[in-house]
């Protein structure tokens, strides 16, 4: 059967020995590492025999709670890939001078830039903020769940679907060498024949849906299920970066399907969209893809925002200043992210009118993002601020971020980016925006409803520490890269002929090294804090004299988040609900309708996943065998019309009591 | 005085303790949220077409010395497969109708003759394709011919589906009758159907009549 080569491509396709990596040791070296840590997870989880656990209480959850964690598992694991992409190359860039080739080969350097971009972007970035707005929107808005649980839960699985075929890419067969939004005419078959930008395309495909999917269903949540009372001016502001980020991905996500649907059809078909010849026209790609690429960076930071604006009104003690402003500043920049998207290419050629119009919309971002800093600034000034951990990474944000933004309007005057196109001060600048703005966001975040979601606060040494080498270790690594990038170094190089510039390279490897202490500590942090929880035990639900929804429940909130659905007189509720005498409600527990659990998302997103592996090795087969599984299991699903019951009443009875007696134990 | 008064009222009113939670609370009705969700999934399919009219916009001119929209487009064809669609969007409405009277029989036969529409409107699509591939306007040919193949035929994908999906609520109100979850589901794939009739008058006026105007 071995030595029948039609056979073999009939039933394996592309996919042959020579695609696993053995012949490049670092490769095989990560394999083994990840091999031995897989085994021994699966083992650990084996022995204390977790699987029945993980399986009915986290993977079949439609609890946006657990969902929401999930999401900030999966980017925390991606984390870890993405950042060693990062330090690869760092290591690379700071050794390839005076005629050395660095370590790392042409090939392999290229699918590194490739890969960490698109993690750090689609797996990172985006489960952290989507994964934050699962766990706290309803609880914001006073909601028992999302408008469509088991949605929720077939999204997460999509993305997780998608960030495993990266990861499955870099021991079976390879990832695209194209940067990380993949270009045509060199994303092309003519100039990447292999399987690399399949990957790229097919998991990029996978997580799209899940994030289009999660976007339609918070929408549905915000606008329909708000507790009563709250009118759209009294939501809390991260519910309004919330929904402004969810409009964005049904506006914008579609587009980087189509696109990609494209470029798969030039792959696949043969068409002539972004070809060089037959009349293709790649910038038509170009435009495309940044229609949908401008859209997601505010994806990416309007949530970041939402959480500096709750986490810098609770501890400054005091109402968010500007409310009113602060909400029409987020839908101003949702309205402009879709005006500006050829900033990315002005050295395409589209003339200087076209240019001078892209080049004014991306300035005048600038006014409704520094509305948004003066308001934070107000509401601390003349607070009583707490420096807990959250705000400390708020206040690094407002630093850093100030200056990503100005580098940032600097780039969106045509002339002087014709000099800086592509160059290092580019990669610097969006590394201040995203670092400063997305993951010190994410951070604050986690670090601020970490209680919330577990019952005990994080350990505040360590955070602390995470806080210090990630904010230097941050300003070590892109300072250099912004006097590189002024001196006209371009990024994605593998080796410099230049000896002069080493040293700033050097430099900015030692902030590599300051930012990896930092993901260490954040992790220690994770395990201090787990180790000395009763002492970290939050037992009144409230742990920081918080403002919104959310600490009105108990920590972690049940099932059903609130016993009694809350009603709103006041944008800060939960303080309102604090200063005006609100008593808990002792009695009067009534069941609650609640959505099951199902199997059917995780089911469904692995049928995509099998189906886009297939596609990716051109096992048509199996193509053929999968997708017809995943409709007929979708099919299938809708004949199931029993997906909710009642959550009995004797447990609600039971919950509420515990809750009682432990806020007793406080005041006591 | 009367503003005194106003004032003082409100004030007392502040004193007292609000109403801070639902006491006495129902259930909600599930899928209350279902219409606004598929509405939404809609307007991003919607996106997805504008990416491809966009595409072919930009493309449809790049004939790449092969033919044009001229020398390939059967207007009469094109009119007769507008008609089904149309027609199809019609008697989809009378299925709502009769599914608002609770008429179960009447409701699937019109469900049924809404499909078969479809399907012969997916018929003459396929046959338009199968001819022009024959004379050797292949999607291979022309970036033109890339844009025009894949935006009619995203826009027959999207049919297809409309009609596996309504096979399948077909035997679902056959066998579990016009229940609310039932209601809502041939509501949303009423929304759909004639969405895609919308999208297809797009495809009419903009790909085949300025395509023969040309």
């Amino acid at each position: 059967m071995f030595d029948n080569p039609e056979l073999m491509k009939a039933i394996f396709g592309r996919l042959t020995l020579e695609a696993l990596p053995f012949h490049e040791p670092i490769l095989v070296a990560t394999f083994a590492v990840v091999a031995i840590g897989g085994v021994a997870l699966v083992g650990a989880l084996t022995y204390f025999k977790l699987w029945g656990y993980l399986w009915t209480e986290w993977f079949t959850s439609v609890d946006h709670k657990r969902i929401g964690v999930m999401y900030i598992v999966l980017a925390l694991v991606m984390l870890l890939r993405g950042f060693a992409d990062a330090i690869m190359m760092r290591a690379q860039q700071a050794m390839a001078f005076n005629g050395s080739e660095g370590y790392l080969p042409a090939h392999h350097f290229d699918q590194i830039f490739t890969a960490h971009g698109v993690i750090m972007i689609f797996f990172v970035a985006m489960p952290f903020v989507t994964g934050l707005m699962n766990f706290v929107v309803p609880l914001q808005i006073g909601a028992r769940d999302v408008a469509f649980p088991f949605l929720n839960n077939f999204s997460f699985w999509m993305t997780a679907v998608g960030a495993a075929l990266v990861m499955v890419s870099l021991f079976v067969g390879e990832f695209a060498r194209t940067g990380w939004l993949s270009y045509p005419p060199l994303s092309n078959l003519a100039y990447s024949p292999d399987v690399g930008v399949d990957y790229y395309i097919w998991s990029l495909q996978v997580a799209g849906v899940g994030t289009l999917l999660s976007g339609v269903n918070l929408i549905a949540t915000i606008v329909k299920m708000r507790a009563p009372g709250m009118t759209l001016m009294k939501m809390p502001v991260f519910t309004w970066t919330a929904l402004c980020t969810n409009i964005l991905i049904v506006a914008a996500f579609p587009v980087l399907t189509g696109v990609l649907a494209l470029l798969s059809l030039d792959r696949y078909v043969g068409t002539n969209f972004f070809t060089n010849d037959f009349g293709g026209n790649a910038m038509m790609y170009v435009n495309l893809i940044w229609i949908w690429g401008h859209p997601e960076v505010y994806i990416l930071i309007l949530p970041a925002f939402g959480v500096f604006s709750e986490v810098v009104s609770t501890f400054s003690g005091k109402r968010l200043f500007g409310y009113t402003s602060m909400v029409y500043a987020t839908v101003v920049i949702t309205i402009l992210s879709y005006l500006v998207w050829l900033h990315h290419f002005f050295t395409m050629g589209s003339g200087a009118s076209v240019n001078s119009f892209f080049g004014i919309t991306t300035m005048i971002i600038s006014i409704p993002t520094g509305a948004k800093m003066f308001n934070w600034l107000f509401t601390m000034y003349r607070g009583r601020i707490r420096f807990e951990v959250p705000m400390l990474w708020t206040i690094a944000f407002m630093l850093t971020f100030v200056v990503g933004g100005m580098t940032g309007v600097l780039l969106a005057v045509p002339p002087a980016d014709f000099v800086l196109h592509n160059s290092l001060f580019l990669i610097a600048h969006f590394h201040n925006v995203i670092i400063g703005g997305v993951v010190f966001g994410s951070f604050a975040g986690i670090t601020y409803w970490f209680p919330k979601a577990f019952g005990f606060k994080l350990d505040p040494f360590w955070g602390k520490m995470s806080f210090w080498f990630w904010v230097t270790g941050f300003w070590f690594a892109f300072t250099p890269l912004y006097v590189l990038g002024l001196m006209g170094v371009t990024r994605r190089l593998r080796v410099f002929d230049d000896p002069s510039l080493q040293i700033w390279f050097v430099i900015a490897a030692f902030g590599g090294i300051l930012i990896a202490i930092g993901i260490a500590s954040f992790f220690v942090q994770l395990a201090v804090s787990i180790k000395n929880r009763d002492k970290l035990r939050d037992v009144t639900g409230d742990p920081w004299n918080g403002r919104t929804l959310e600490w009105s429940t108990s920590s972690p909130p049940p099932a059903y988040n609130f016993a009694f659905t809350p009603v709103i007189h006041d944008n800060d509720a939960w303080w309102d609900m604090k200063k005006r005498g609100y008593q808990r409600p002792l009695e009067g527990y009534k069941a609650i309708h609640m959505p099951s659990n199902t199997a059917a998302g995780i089911i469904l997103a692995g049928l995509s996943g099998i189906t886009a592996f297939a596609l990716i090795w051109h096992i048509w087969w199996l193509v053929i065998v999968g997708f017809v599984a995943l409709i007929g299991t979708a099919i299938g699903h809708t004949f199931n019309y029993h997906r909710s019951f009642h959550f009995p009443r004797e447990q609600v009875v039971k919950a509420e009591r515990e809750r009682t007696q432990l806020l007793q134990t406080v005041r006591a | 005085m009367t503003t005194t008064t106003a004032a003082s009222a409100s004030l007392a009113k502040a004193k007292e303790t609000p109403v801070f939670y639902v006491a006495d609370e129902h259930d909600h009705p599930e899928g209350a949220s279902t219409l606004l969700g598929f509405w939404l999934y809609l307007m991003s399919d919607c996106l997805v077409f504008a990416v491809l009219f966009a595409t072919y916009g930009v493309l449809s001119s790049s004939y790449a010395a092969g033919p044009s929209p001229k020398e390939l487009f059967d207007l009469p064809l094109v009119a007769v497969n507008t008609s089904m669609l149309l027609l199809s969007s019609i008697t989809y409405g009378f299925a709502v109708l009769e599914m608002q009277k609770k008429n179960v029989n009447a409701m699937l036969f019109w469900l049924v003759v809404t499909g078969l529409f479809g399907a012969a409107f997916l018929g003459i699509e396929l046959y338009e394709f199968a001819h022009m591939i024959h004379e050797g306007a292949t999607p291979q040919r022309s970036a033109f011919l890339s844009s025009f193949f894949t935006l009619v035929g995203t826009h027959g994908l999207h049919v297809t589906f409309g009609i596996i999906w309504m096979i399948t609520l077909i035997t679902q109100v056959w066998r579990f009758g016009l229940i609310e979850a039932n209601k809502r589901r041939l509501l949303c794939l009423s929304m759909f159907w004639h969405f895609l009739d919308v999208v297809w008058i797009g495809v009419f006026t903009f790909v085949y009549l300025m395509g023969v105007l040309r």
